[in-house]
């Protein structure tokens, strides 16, 4: 338990919070930039829940899958979730990340020696990907980003 | 380092009603070991033939392919492959090239057909995929917007191929034979002005060969030796075709966990309750995370648990028929383990968040069954999982 707080509080202290506010993509983007994702998804709004200092956006996309972003009071997406029979455009959800996390990806392809979940900790943003045929689920956060509190427990 | 397997089998194609061998008709070995790559672990392989389709020659025999439980299809490396598969093809007559998602990256590449022989048992004319291929045009954005690795190549791939023996008959279904925004976009047709999505029927998508063979078709069982802590350095199990079909595959006293329609039973951990799952093509148990196990992650490899002593845990599959049982298992320091010869590390676990993946270390010492959708059996219509 002890080992597992040391973890966290070292990747909140190493985080990067570089991030220019006018980015129009989701992940550390403004709240605006959430309806860009849906349209660009051609996705539905399905609700907006209020959850102390944070509101999550739910929408599903054409290809039904279930996107939600978290949105923080200071007005900024710090996470993101997904849950579908594929993936969503994580170009577009995770934006000025996406890069960074794809050439991670393939890196850990090379030494991870089988298959399993990936998850891809850059320090000022961490991805998770796993899933099995027609069942793919995720989350993306900006350990920096998130509201004093909030625990990553509470993004699923 | 690629350990490929090739031979020219006149008889391919022939009536299959027996092997020849002494073995069940229903029944190949499987390898745990190194694989081509000569580092994996956790990772069950087997032999797989191909010959050109209603053809008795030109075929191959290809080893160090992965069998999944958590796909369905057949998917050969391209280099690997040395015969001539014929090319799927829209009705215009563009190649048709697939995107398949893998929980870690993709595989592009053709859709071709073949005739599969795995053992004595034989699917006639059945839709896989080639991947990486040369001849193919690069993957387009759409496809690489899934975020994970390009897994094209024997490093990046791990096998020479993967056998998806999965609860699905198809590899994508009802969704990419729609047309418009609904499809998911696994299919391409890759003419002159590129790839676009394109809608593929169910007949013509990847198929879990277990389905289309005339018998044993109803599912898969896999076998493993128990493995004592801290890990083997190789071992072999079986793959049985069929449940309940022969002497071989009985259900006997296992129990049925029947699924949702993502394929998911539902498991309880402490206080968690999450969507649960087989797959055979995990190399661990994969579950939650650190904040709900409070299991910290290896400090350079975060796809590990790295607790600082082994812990003994258990937890709960309920399947959505209600029936239930408990599972124990134990999680090690990956750290400890992994610089091992061993390819069977029976303790090695890692964070899912939100889920639980029982990874190939559960199949070590348990039978364990898949059944395909739609599929009768002694223990109902499929899918299900029972062990």
């Amino acid at each position: 338990m002890r080992v597992a707080r040391i973890t966290f509080g070292l990747a909140i202290i190493g985080a990067c919070l570089a991030v220019s506010p006018d980015v129009q993509a989701s992940l550390g983007g403004s709240p605006s930039s959430v309806q860009d994702d849906r349209v660009r998804m051609q996705g539905a709004l399905r609700q907006v829940v209020r959850s102390g200092p944070f509101t999550v956006h739910e929408m599903q996309s054409a290809t039904g899958v279930v996107v939600r972003e978290y949105v923080s009071d200071a007005g900024s997406v710090f996470a993101i979730t997904w849950q579908g029979a594929t993936f969503p455009d994580m170009r577009q959800l995770l934006g000025p990340y996406f890069d960074r996390y794809h050439a991670e990806a393939e890196r850990l392809a090379r030494s991870r020696r089988g298959h399993g979940p990936l998850t891809v900790d850059l320090g000022d943003v961490v991805v998770q990907s796993a899933g099995h045929n027609r069942s793919f689920t995720g989350r993306a956060y900006l350990p920096g980003n998130l509201p004093q509190g909030v625990g990553i427990e509470s993004i699923r | 380092m690629l350990v490929v397997a090739q031979h020219v089998t006149p008889q391919c194609g022939g009536s299959g009603s027996s092997s020849g061998s002494g073995m069940p008709q229903n029944m190949v070995v499987i390898s745990l070991n190194a694989g081509p790559t000569n580092d994996a672990f956790n990772v069950p392989f087997i032999s797989v033939t191909v010959c050109l389709p209603g053809q008795t020659s030109g075929c191959q025999t290809i080893d160090g392919v992965e069998v999944d439980t958590g796909s369905s299809g057949l998917r050969l490396l391209s280099s690997a492959l040395t015969v001539a598969l014929p090319r799927q093809k829209t009705t215009s007559g563009s190649p048709v090239v697939e995107c398949f998602p893998f929980q870690d990256g993709y595989t592009w590449g053709p859709v071709a057909t073949a005739d599969i022989r795995v053992g004595s048992e034989q699917a006639g004319s059945v839709p896989i995929q080639i991947i990486g291929s040369s001849d193919t045009p690069a993957a387009p954005d759409s496809c690489t917007s899934s975020g994970g690795a390009a897994e094209n190549t024997l490093d990046t791939l791990g096998a020479n191929g993967i056998l998806g023996v999965g609860i699905f008959r198809q590899d994508c279904g009802p969704a990419c034979a729609f047309v418009g925004s609904s499809n998911p976009g696994l299919y391409y047709a890759c003419g002159s002005s590129g790839c676009q999505v394109t809608t593929e029927s169910l007949t013509q998508q990847l198929q879990n060969p277990v389905w289309m063979f005339p018998q044993d078709n109803n599912g898969v069982l896999i076998q493993l030796p128990n493995v004592t802590p801290p890990g083997q350095v190789q071992a072999s199990g079986l793959l049985f075709f069929g449940i309940g079909t022969q002497s071989n595959n009985a259900l006997g006293n296992a129990t049925v966990f029947t699924l949702d329609d993502s394929g998911n039973m539902t498991t309880t951990f402490g206080s968690s309750r999450s969507p649960g799952f087989i797959d055979s093509g995990s190399n661990g148990y994969y579950f939650l995370d650190s904040a709900t196990t409070q299991i910290p992650t290896c400090a350079d490899i975060k796809d590990f648990y790295c607790p600082p002593g082994t812990l003994s845990l258990s937890a709960g599959n309920i399947g959505a028929n209600g029936r239930s049982n408990t599972v124990s298992f134990s999680i090690a320091n990956a750290d400890n383990y992994l610089n091992l010869p061993d390819s069977l590390l029976p303790q090695i676990g890692g964070p899912f968040a939100g889920y639980f993946d029982w990874g190939l270390p559960f199949f070590y010492g348990r039978s364990v069954f898949t059944a395909i959708e739609g599929q009768s059996s002694s223990g109902g219509v499929g899918p299900y999982f029972a062990y």
